[in-house]
């Protein structure tokens, strides 16, 4: 490619996406160097992407002195990896049959499917649902009803859809049955796309709060980061909506709530942050070819 | 190998649509769904007696409709600009890191967005310094600003996200358009307005009307999450009335008639886009 010479136009772009990054970064790096401050210096404003009083305080106080959140910490990591394994396992098995045009009820269970896109029950009828399946407090209320998604069973299939068939043809005349082909070369063909799902589902789980919220609020063991962050959240909205001024003068000790919920969003953020640049390239082409079919 | 997957859609997807019927009963828990006391339409007509839930409903619309304009439009310049950028290193780490809000959940966001806005945060800070400001004062306590807050953290946050779908399209724009836009004297923003927007339009208009379809389902994390006692006026949407009343008070059939009058509007909504659509012979949904 020829070298451009750089216009006008040229420089104010660069510019503009400059800008971009440091809007988008700027946040997350101010909460890190408030994490990595130390209280009570923090009380005292001015930090922004550095700490000024380097400690890692506040994130001793979560694992070393605070077993709740230690609990909370194992359980998301717990639910994201067992829901992004059964949800894997669901929709792969789901797509591929609905993928295969010898299928008959093909036409049936895919519309079954894509309907719950459209409707759902609502808040109260799915409510009910959980509690009258007993799922209030157990564990199973994490995966259980995240199992499928409509959206997800779309894009493996379409990818499953763009497969040669003559695959399958002569993996048949070699006598394997339909799990074989499964397990054995549907699977690893469609890494790609599962590679993305499994992002999707993995973020979905490790930033769930609201089932929690709503169906293990009572369950000390079921908590997770989101939830306990959500709470303190909440505790800090309930007296003014600002806590920093007023707890400045409070602060007695090594760390305080602000500090800590700063030092809880960097565990809740850098976990997911890790993996997506990894499968950046995967999700961009599965969501632009399932947008398209669907 | 589909069974399985049938059974769970009938029990997770199906049996809460039958669960509608809880609207047309006065539901009490002790008895099982056959045996509560059927009354008609006289929740929806409780419904629409509660002052409460026209602020919700416009509340609900209020900041769809914002979150709709400006979504879209965020995201659909970024993408354009974006488009544009020649140095590749630099387009490439943008859009990675323009996706990075995205997978943070609400709970995070609301976080951040609490903490930029307090009042030694840096929006203070920064507005203190241009002089626009002498004193800083608390956003989060200010009921007028609470659309246009949730608003700012819903672009801030999905803006690169939104984005990859229209630079997927951009990417099949013929080059030959802009080739010859070249030789007739075009300018970069000609060729922007003329030729890659008019390009991408059945992607804009398709994702329009779904998203005017689910102008209604809004949902409540962000209002949940960023509201506070002092802002509850314009921060209470149909699903958290849906919540408070239908879970928080017990009124199970209440709140199960707030969902169906969401899903009917939300079927209207979607049908008026796609005959519109179809109308003006653009790409439609179906």
């Amino acid at each position: 490619m020829k070298k451009r010479k750089w216009t006008t136009f040229d420089i104010v772009l660069t510019a503009f996406m400059l800008f971009m990054i440091v809007i988008t970064l700027y946040p997350f790096l101010n909460i890190l160097a408030i994490s990595l401050n130390n209280a009570v210096d923090t009380a005292r404003g001015g930090i922004h992407i550095w700490p000024r009083d380097f400690t890692f305080a506040n994130y001793q106080e979560i694992f070393g002195s605070n077993d709740r959140l230690l609990q909370a910490f194992f359980m998301s990591i717990l639910r994201t990896i067992v829901g992004t394994i059964t949800g894997i396992i669901a929709s792969t098995m789901l797509a591929y049959v609905l993928s295969r045009r010898d299928f008959v009820f093909n036409g049936l269970v895919g519309f079954l499917l894509v309907l719950t896109m459209f409707i759902s029950g609502g808040l109260i009828p799915e409510y009910m649902l959980i509690r009258q399946l007993g799922l209030i407090n157990d564990f199973g209320v994490y995966i259980w009803p995240l199992l499928i998604s409509a959206f997800n069973v779309i894009i493996i299939r379409s990818f499953m859809d763009n497969l040669p068939i003559a695959l399958e043809e002569s993996a048949k005349m070699d006598g394997a049955n339909d799990f074989v082909i499964f397990t054995k070369i549907i699977i690893p063909l469609c890494l790609p796309v599962i590679a993305t799902i499994a992002l999707f589902l993995a973020v979905m789980q490790w930033n769930s709060w609201f089932d929690t919220y709503l169906y293990a609020r009572s369950s000390e063991a079921l908590t997770t980061l989101q939830f306990e962050l959500m709470k303190i959240l909440d505790n800090a909205n309930i007296s003014s909506g600002d806590i920093t001024s007023q707890n400045a003068e409070v602060i007695a000790g090594q760390t305080n709530p602000q500090s800590i919920k700063m030092a809880i969003t960097i565990i809740a953020t850098v976990p997911i942050l890790m993996v997506y640049p990894f499968l950046q390239k995967y999700f961009v082409t599965g969501l632009t070819l399932g947008a398209v079919k669907s | 190998m589909s069974f399985p997957f049938v059974i769970w859609l009938i029990i997770f997807k199906y049996i809460p649509v039958a669960g509608w019927v809880m609207a047309f009963q006065d539901y009490k828990p002790q008895f099982s769904i056959f045996e509560q006391e059927w009354v008609g339409l006289k929740h929806f007509k409780d419904l629409f007696n509660e002052p409460m839930f026209y602020r919700a409903l416009e509340n609900t619309l209020g900041m769809g409709i914002l979150g709709l304009v400006f979504g879209t439009l965020s995201a659909i310049a970024f993408a354009l600009l974006l488009n544009e950028v020649r140095f590749l290193t630099l387009k490439k780490w943008t859009q990675t890191i323009s996706y990075l809000p995205h997978f943070v959940s609400w709970v995070i966001v609301a976080n951040i967005v609490i903490t930029m806005l307090s009042q030694e945060g840096i929006v203070n800070n920064l507005l203190m310094d241009i002089g626009i400001l002498d004193r800083p004062i608390n956003f989060m306590a200010q009921p007028d600003m609470f659309w246009g807050i949730v608003t700012a953290a819903d672009v801030w946050k999905e803006t690169g996200w939104n984005a990859i779908i229209y630079l997927a399209a951009m990417a099949g724009v013929d080059p030959q358009l802009y080739e010859a836009a070249k030789v007739d004297g075009a300018s970069r923003w000609r060729q922007m307005w003329h030729i890659t927007l008019p390009s991408i339009r059945p992607v804009i208009i398709v994702l329009l009307i779904l998203n005017i379809g689910n102008l209604i389902n809004i949902g409540f994390e962000k209002q949940m999450l960023l509201g506070n006692n002092i802002v509850a006026e314009k921060a209470l949407v149909i699903d958290l009335y849906a919540l408070d009343y239908g879970i928080g008070m017990f009124r199970y059939s209440f709140g199960t008639a707030i969902g169906i009058f969401k899903s009917v509007i939300s079927v209207i909504l979607i049908l008026i886009c796609n005959g519109f659509a179809k109308r003006i012979g653009e790409g439609r949904v179906f």
